[in-house]
């Protein structure tokens, strides 16, 4: 993978796009999941809350808050719109590469965990409400300040 | 909480000059082009690049004069011995400090602080007894402190800053009623905002109270003259990497009483006096803090780095960086929608931290990055300032001897390059 992109592959259209309007930007009350994350190299937030159906299972909704940088801004919002209506076992297991396959542009490894942020916080959020333990090395981002 | 904001060059009188062009050829690294582009390095307060004068001379080093140090007979321990300890007199005679024995080797000063914080305050702090720091601290001097109190059931103050970026001190009064102070800890050079401090308060401040002055020199020492004689610290920390020299080398200078009443950091050989099963007794100083293999070759690479920066002159290198930040506080402040942080350029290091609108600084650290401008974003290791400054991050830029002010340029139109991705 190269760790040179170019102004237009990073900043490109559609990452702009999802950071200038955001997905499912704002809060559940009463969420039946949710869990902050913290990136602490870049002081990057996210908070995410996720409603059940009446299967307790079905992610209903998915919503979350926060404030970061572009990439990670644009990652959580097409996150969003991947997991709504999805079941928990299956974004609480989500590869990471689907959802960098959705971003589509090379990413450095510090960018990386930009992106990252969203899916582990949402994933940490199901784990908890499901009461199953969370994978070691959740993502891969063991630095990662999880609340 | 109002930050001024600068629409003009300030004016600032040099004294004697430096000239950065022919001391840019010194560096190796600026041999390069970043993404096709010229390299813009305006990142040297989180980490200086290195003159040939030390790379080679250390390569030298390794080449004809390394072997442990202190330990054996043979030419070579002498040679690598002697290279350590001239280090050790030049640090000595860089910080103005009284005897070389106060100066310790270690890692940066992060170590040294840490050696403080351990050593001094885990067996001087108790309950009852504060130690206060300043919203400015960078975590290396806030973090150890923190904790030290907390572990021992100490207090644990912090000076709030005021709307210029200061220290407010007028509650210390109130502190010294309500408190029994044992330490004040502060930088002398503020590594986010470039302040420079007027110590001298806090220093009279902190004896009168009966408590130890400890100084975060990392950010001042490679830009300016510290003298700890002058400051009238009891202790004052410094890290290499900042000031030319390489990474993994640091220093601590403490006062000989206080260094030699206090409990070893770090255990193992080199430190000790003698070692029975029932007893072990300390070395002198400064080894009783220097446990294990030196950086040796590191330290002398120290040695040298001071070498280069005394041949300047630190007086021309400060001259150089307020005329440097006057420069970049008058081009930054034409781009629309910039917020400059920190005080006027008489009283700044050469640090400028800013944002661009609300682009978070690691997007417009990432686009700059695409046209050779190295900045840092982020905290700076300073996230109760960032929390005062009501921003999760900041950008910024910050110069040293080497930098010329077409790269400030190159920072200006990157900025504008940025506004336009986010336009």
């Amino acid at each position: 993978m190269s760790t040179d992109p170019g102004l237009e592959s990073l900043y490109r259209e559609v990452i702009l796009d999802h950071y200038k309007n955001p997905r499912g930007h704002g809060v559940i009350e009463d969420a039946d999941a949710e869990a902050e994350g913290q990136n602490p190299l870049c002081g990057d937030e996210v908070s995410i809350y996720v409603a059940f159906g009446e299967d307790g299972e079905t992610i209903d909704d998915v919503k979350f808050s926060g404030r970061g940088c572009a990439i990670s801004q644009a990652a959580t919002s097409m996150l969003m719109e991947m997991t709504k209506g999805r079941t928990a076992d299956e974004v609480a297991a989500l590869d990471k590469d689907e959802l960098l396959a959705e971003i589509g542009v090379p990413l450095t490894p510090v960018r990386l965990k930009c992106a990252m942020l969203g899916l582990t916080t949402l994933k940490v959020a199901l784990h908890k409400a499901k009461g199953t333990p969370l994978p070691e090395g959740l993502a891969g981002f063991d630095e990662l300040d999880l609340a | 909480m109002r930050w001024r904001r600068y629409d003009e060059i300030v004016a600032v009188t040099a004294g004697t000059k430096l000239d950065a062009r022919t001391l840019r050829a010194d560096f190796p690294i600026f041999e390069q082009e970043i993404h096709g582009k010229r390299l813009a390095y305006l990142d040297s307060a989180n980490t200086s690049q290195k003159p040939r004068q030390v790379l080679d001379g250390m390569t030298k080093f390794y080449e004809t004069s390394y072997a442990n140090v202190h330990r054996a007979v043979h030419v070579l321990a002498e040679r690598a011995t002697s290279g350590l300890e001239g280090a050790r007199e030049k640090t000595r005679a860089f910080l103005n400090a009284p005897d070389a024995r106060e100066v310790i080797f270690l890692r940066n000063a992060t170590e040294g602080l840490n050696l403080v914080a351990y050593a001094w305050g885990g067996n001087n702090l108790g309950p009852g007894d504060a130690v206060v720091v300043t919203e400015l601290e960078h975590h290396s001097n806030f973090v150890p402190w923190q904790y030290i109190a907390q572990r021992q059931g100490a207090e644990f103050l912090m000076l709030r800053i005021d709307e210029n970026g200061d220290p407010d001190l007028s509650h210390l009064e109130e502190i010294a009623r309500d408190h029994t102070v044992k330490v004040v800890a502060t930088n002398l050079v503020s590594n986010s905002l470039g302040t420079i401090h007027d110590l001298a308060p806090l220093v009279s401040w902190a004896h009168e109270q009966g408590a130890i002055f400890v100084c975060d020199a990392a950010q001042a020492a490679p830009h300016m003259k510290v003298d700890v004689q002058a400051i009238g610290a009891d202790f004052v920390a410094l890290s290499g990497h900042k000031m030319c020299a390489p990474s993994g080398i640091g220093a601590l200078w403490g006062r000989g009483e206080l260094l030699r009443s206090m409990e070893p950091f770090l255990l193992g050989g080199h430190m000790i006096n003698s070692v029975r099963v029932d007893k072990t007794t300390w070395g002198e100083l400064p080894h009783k803090f220097e446990a294990g293999t030196s950086p040796i070759a590191e330290a002398y690479g120290l040695g040298l780095a001071i070498d280069y920066l005394e041949a300047i002159g630190l007086e021309a290198i400060e001259a150089h960086e307020h005329e440097l930040a006057a420069y970049a506080l008058g081009r930054l402040a034409e781009v629309p929608d910039i917020r400059l942080y920190g005080p006027p350029a008489e009283r700044r290091a050469g640090v400028v931290s800013f944002n661009l609108g609300d682009i978070h600084p690691h997007d417009v650290a990432q686009i700059l990055d695409l046209q050779g401008v190295a900045i840092r974003a982020g905290h700076h290791c300073c996230q109760p300032l960032m929390q005062k400054l009501g921003v999760a991050a900041t950008n910024r830029a910050s110069f040293y001897l080497y930098t010329i002010p077409e790269e400030i340029d190159q920072l200006v139109e990157g900025l504008h390059a940025v506004r336009k991705v986010f336009a």
